[in-house]
């Protein structure tokens, strides 16, 4: 063991907000929690801090102190990074070698504070939303090489590596990616980068309505012009989308695709033949304004400084269109990303009933629901995040297995765990 | 192993009544030479009889002999295709073997969602095989993937040659039906990407058996693409066709598959099948591109110039689909060409950053004086997966000996490198004393809570991937004897 065995040689253990700059000042602090069953919240930048329940914690662990870059290496395609290191230091460096997170992951600042923040990457594995080219390249979890952690023992654990092929062992990365810190402080993260791509064009099509645009983005998926974002957008937001090239009022549907200059206008040549469109039915957004699109997506702008209520529903595509139709009596105002299958979806009105309800229409449809914004008051009384009695009992042993005395984010996914 | 419970064996005729309640009769194999098949997986090395072999039929079957065992403390072990490479089907003399290969049906095609839904027992290619008319394929592709099933390839994580830019089974798995020890049958995923909640689906997928038994697998299927190009390179030194690869990666290609072979390798595959490479090159390349018409064609042309600034001494392109199936017809036939060469050879399954491939060949190259035995190496450059074969003869125990110990210092070299002890094969048994190079003892201590968290008395497979004792015993590796394996017609690489 690494660990420093002495006594808390990090600042006043009193302060009710630690902001530690080595692993064994984090260790010691997790440690000290364990030994007098402190709870303690655990967090970062803060851009996602509102995302679960709310819980009591005498302490908070803010990890913004413990940020940098520890290793990147290109042309192995990773980057190893403390866990406080923020995604914008991150991109910053990985421009450098025309590389990108493949995940792009949502950025909730635009919504919660109303200006951008993606936060730290301890945050984003931690809750593990990925943003519209998961479809094609996997989520956040499917990312991560490996990990170091501080488990709620205070032990220093480490799982995975640096390579992309490890099948030592039980695959840690995956249950600590999206377990909201839960399980274990994460304190080194192994993350896999890939090449961004030299251009990026989209295939706008005008004016469909539900049912046509869900088509459109099922045979898009479905062809070999292998599409890397499906959105649809209807028209109450079209505002949003006023850009030089893109000046129709109305609904619409929107694919990416991804590659050299020559095989982007050769596969949306293709795409255009595939979907039968007419030439005044669509366009195409070049390189620059593409890019806008898109980033108008991960960043939720829609939705900015929205003050109502916020559902991330994700379905198998073939259920979203029956999903929206029966949601439709409460007036959501709702965007698809993921080519079909993430509703994220917005409520005026909301209270535990009309919750209830929606969750047990996604539920039938084989899908989930996350509430991601929700009035303060409903939020002692609902639940976040979905979960039947034999997962709760799992999630339960897990929980054990990594913090025994339940002092990591208490009740921040659910209560009793 | 595990310490033998005699009062279990000696209690065998009252398990089979009390099994006999749950399954049919004829679905409980007792007899030595009805569970004879059983007695090894694709690790023949090790060779034990099980108690019982029990063939279940339904989910509701395996829960229930689960729940039997549990509550009788009987040990159990869960086997699909028994082509695993580390021994993770191997039985125990007081185990029950829980044979899935009555699970066997693909249940659903549902091109909507683009996922196919079956059960275990359903080989990898069978999957492909259902949904190829309609222009879909599922992207792992073991070597083995005739004959190895998907419920192994998801208690593996199998990976295979594409796995680089396609990922290996825990990326593209979206659901699995799976019962745990207890009895408890339950779903994680579905046909829906990322589920809430804890990633339940990551942790089984590669446990290898230790955590729950699948009875059901949904896996994301995707459009073939509408081209596919290989190109094989011939290079005057390792360390040229080592930098190509670091290279290629780095300028943003990111190929569908590359592989590479040394001289021993290319030069025994050419004479078992005549495959046509550069015998020549002190090592060869086999790269390929899938894509649009104009990104394959592009992607080629970069990778050729940069093997031509690497030194490279030949590049011959695919001109059609049957050229470049003959490229990697070559290469899937190396492991069989080294049984040619020595009676025995033992295959490794090590990972190793793309970078530090001239360093380990070199190292490998060094053990292989030390050690007095002929090697030759096969690697899945693009993911870092190396996969040496040492050549030696088993009746010769001194032979053996430095034969086990040659393959335990390559993979800690490949620890020591950055890699891991593992990329595709797994644990199994025949890793699992090499496991505190890689973790220490806290890491390990946390999995094993895992476990016990799900399987508190330890009955699921039990002996496999952690050590018992604490010891970095030295054990043997995929050994193959006169050339025949366990399977001796499916491609190994």
């Amino acid at each position: 063991m690494e660990e420093k065995q002495n006594s808390l040689t990090f600042q006043d253990f009193s302060q009710s907000v630690l902001k530690p700059e080595t692993r064994e000042d984090i260790s010691l602090i997790i440690q000290e929690c364990y030994k007098k069953n402190i709870p303690i919240e655990v967090n970062c930048l803060q851009s996602k801090k509102n995302i679960g329940r709310n819980f009591q914690a005498e302490k908070t662990l803010n990890l913004s102190n413990y940020r940098g870059i520890i290793e990147y290496k290109p042309e192995e395609l990773y980057i190893k990074v403390k866990a406080g290191t923020s995604i914008k230091e991150i991109k910053i460096e990985l421009d450098k070698h025309n590389q990108q997170l493949a995940f792009e992951p949502n950025d909730f600042g635009l919504l919660f504070k109303g200006n951008q923040d993606e936060g730290s990457i301890g945050g984003v594995v931690s809750c593990n939303f990925a943003g519209s080219r998961r479809f094609k390249v996997g989520s956040v979890r499917d990312h991560v090489l490996g990990f170091q952690g501080i488990n709620g023992r205070g032990e220093t654990i480490k799982s995975g590596g640096t390579v992309v092929k490890n099948v030592t062992g039980y695959d840690l990365s995956k249950i600590l990616s999206g377990s909201f810190g839960t399980l274990t402080v994460l304190t080194e993260i192994s993350i896999k980068v890939l090449p961004k791509p030299s251009s990026s064009k989209t295939l706008v099509i005008k004016n469909p309505h539900l049912m046509k645009a869900l088509g459109y983005l099922n045979i898009s998926l479905s062809s070999s012009s292998d599409p890397s974002g499906g959105v649809f957008y209807p028209e109450y937001f079209t505002n949003h989308f006023t850009f030089n090239d893109l000046t129709h009022e109305g609904p619409l549907t929107a694919i990416r695709i991804e590659g050299p200059k020559e095989s982007i206008d050769h596969r949306i040549k293709n795409l255009c033949k595939e979907l039968e469109l007419n030439i005044d039915e669509s366009l195409v957004l070049e390189n620059e304004q593409s890019k806008i699109l898109w980033e108008k997506t991960r960043t939720l702008e829609v939705f900015s400084k929205m003050k109502s209520n916020l559902l991330r529903i994700v379905v198998p595509p073939s259920e979203t269109f029956a999903v929206i139709k029966q949601i439709k009596s409460h007036e959501p105002k709702y965007f698809i990303d993921w080519g079909g299958s993430l509703i994220w979806l917005q409520l005026d009105k909301i209270n535990t009933k009309i919750l209830n309800d929606i969750r047990k229409i996604v539920n039938r449809a084989s899908g989930y629901l996350t509430a991601i914004k929700i009035e303060e008051d409903l939020k002692a009384s609902v639940d976040i995040f979905s979960v039947d009695p034999v997962k709760y009992k799992i999630s339960e042993k897990l929980k054990k297995s990594f913090d025994p005395k339940r002092i990591l984010n208490p009740g921040k996914m659910y209560s009793g765990i | 192993m595990p310490k033998v419970e005699k009062s279990i064996i000696s209690n065998r005729d009252k398990i089979v009544s009390d099994l006999a309640k749950i399954v049919k009769l004829e679905n409980i194999l007792s007899h030595q030479d009805e569970m004879r098949p059983y007695e090894t997986d694709a690790l023949a090395v090790y060779t034990q009889s099980p108690m019982l072999v029990v063939l279940p039929e339904t989910v509701k079957e395996v829960s229930e002999i689960l729940k039997y065992c549990n509550e009788n403390k009987i040990k159990v072990v869960p086997r699909g295709a028994g082509t695993g490479l580390s021994g993770g089907a191997l039985p125990l003399e007081d185990c029950i073997l829980l044979a899935m290969g009555k699970f066997n049906k693909i249940l659903e095609l549902d091109y909507k969602n683009r996922c196919v839904v079956t059960q275990p027992c359903v080989t990898n290619l069978a999957i492909t095989q259902a949904v190829q008319d309609k222009g879909f394929y599922y992207a792992p592709d073991p070597s083995s993937q005739i004959a190895c099933s998907i419920g192994g390839n998801v208690a593996e994580n199998s990976g295979g040659v594409h796995s680089l830019k396609y990922g290996a089974t825990t990326n593209n798995l979206l659901g699995i039906e799976i019962v745990l020890m207890d009895g408890t049958i339950t779903r994680f995923g579905g046909k829906v990407m990322d589920s809430e909640g804890y990633d339940f689906l990551g942790l089984m997928t590669g446990s290898e058996g230790l955590l729950g038994v699948v009875t059901e697998v949904t896996v994301k299927i995707l459009k073939t693409p509408e081209v596919i190009k290989a190109a094989l390179i011939g290079f005057p030194s390792i360390e040229d066709a080592g930098n190509c690869v670091a290279q290629i990666i780095a300028k943003g290609c990111i190929p569908a598959g590359m592989e590479i072979m040394d001289k021993a390798l290319l030069k025994a595959t050419n004479d078992f099948c005549k495959a046509g490479y550069p015998t020549d090159a002190e090592a060869m390349m086999i790269i390929e591109f899938d894509g649009s018409e104009f990104e394959v064609e592009s992607h080629i042309k970069t990778a050729e110039k940069i093997a031509q600034e690497n030194n490279s001494s030949s590049i011959k392109t695919s001109k059609s689909n049957e050229e470049r199936l003959k490229f990697w017809s070559g290469r899937k036939a190396a492991f069989p060409a080294c049984g040619d060469l020595a009676p025995d050879y033992l295959c490794m399954d090590g990972s190793i950053p793309r970078g530090k491939l001239a360093e380990v060949l070199k190292e490998i190259n060094n053990l292989s004086k030390k050690y007095k035995l002929p090697v030759a190496n096969a690697f899945h450059a693009g993911d870092g997966n190396l996969h040496p074969l040492i050549m030696f003869d088993a009746s010769d125990k001194d032979q053996l000996r430095r034969c086990e110990e040659f393959g335990a210092d390559i993979l800690k070299y490949c620890v020591k490198v950055g890699g891991a002890l593992t990329g595709e094969h797994g644990v199994g048994i025949e890793k699992r004393e090499l496991m505190c190079e890689a973790f220490n003892d806290t890491d390990i201590q946390q999995q094993l809570k895992i476990k016990v968290a799900l399987d508190p008395n330890s009955l699921l497979n039990p002996g496999k991937v952690y050590p018992i004792l604490r010891k970095c015993a030295e054990e043997g590796r995929v050994h193959v004897h006169g050339g025949k394996t366990k399977f001796p017609d499916i491609p190994r690489f």
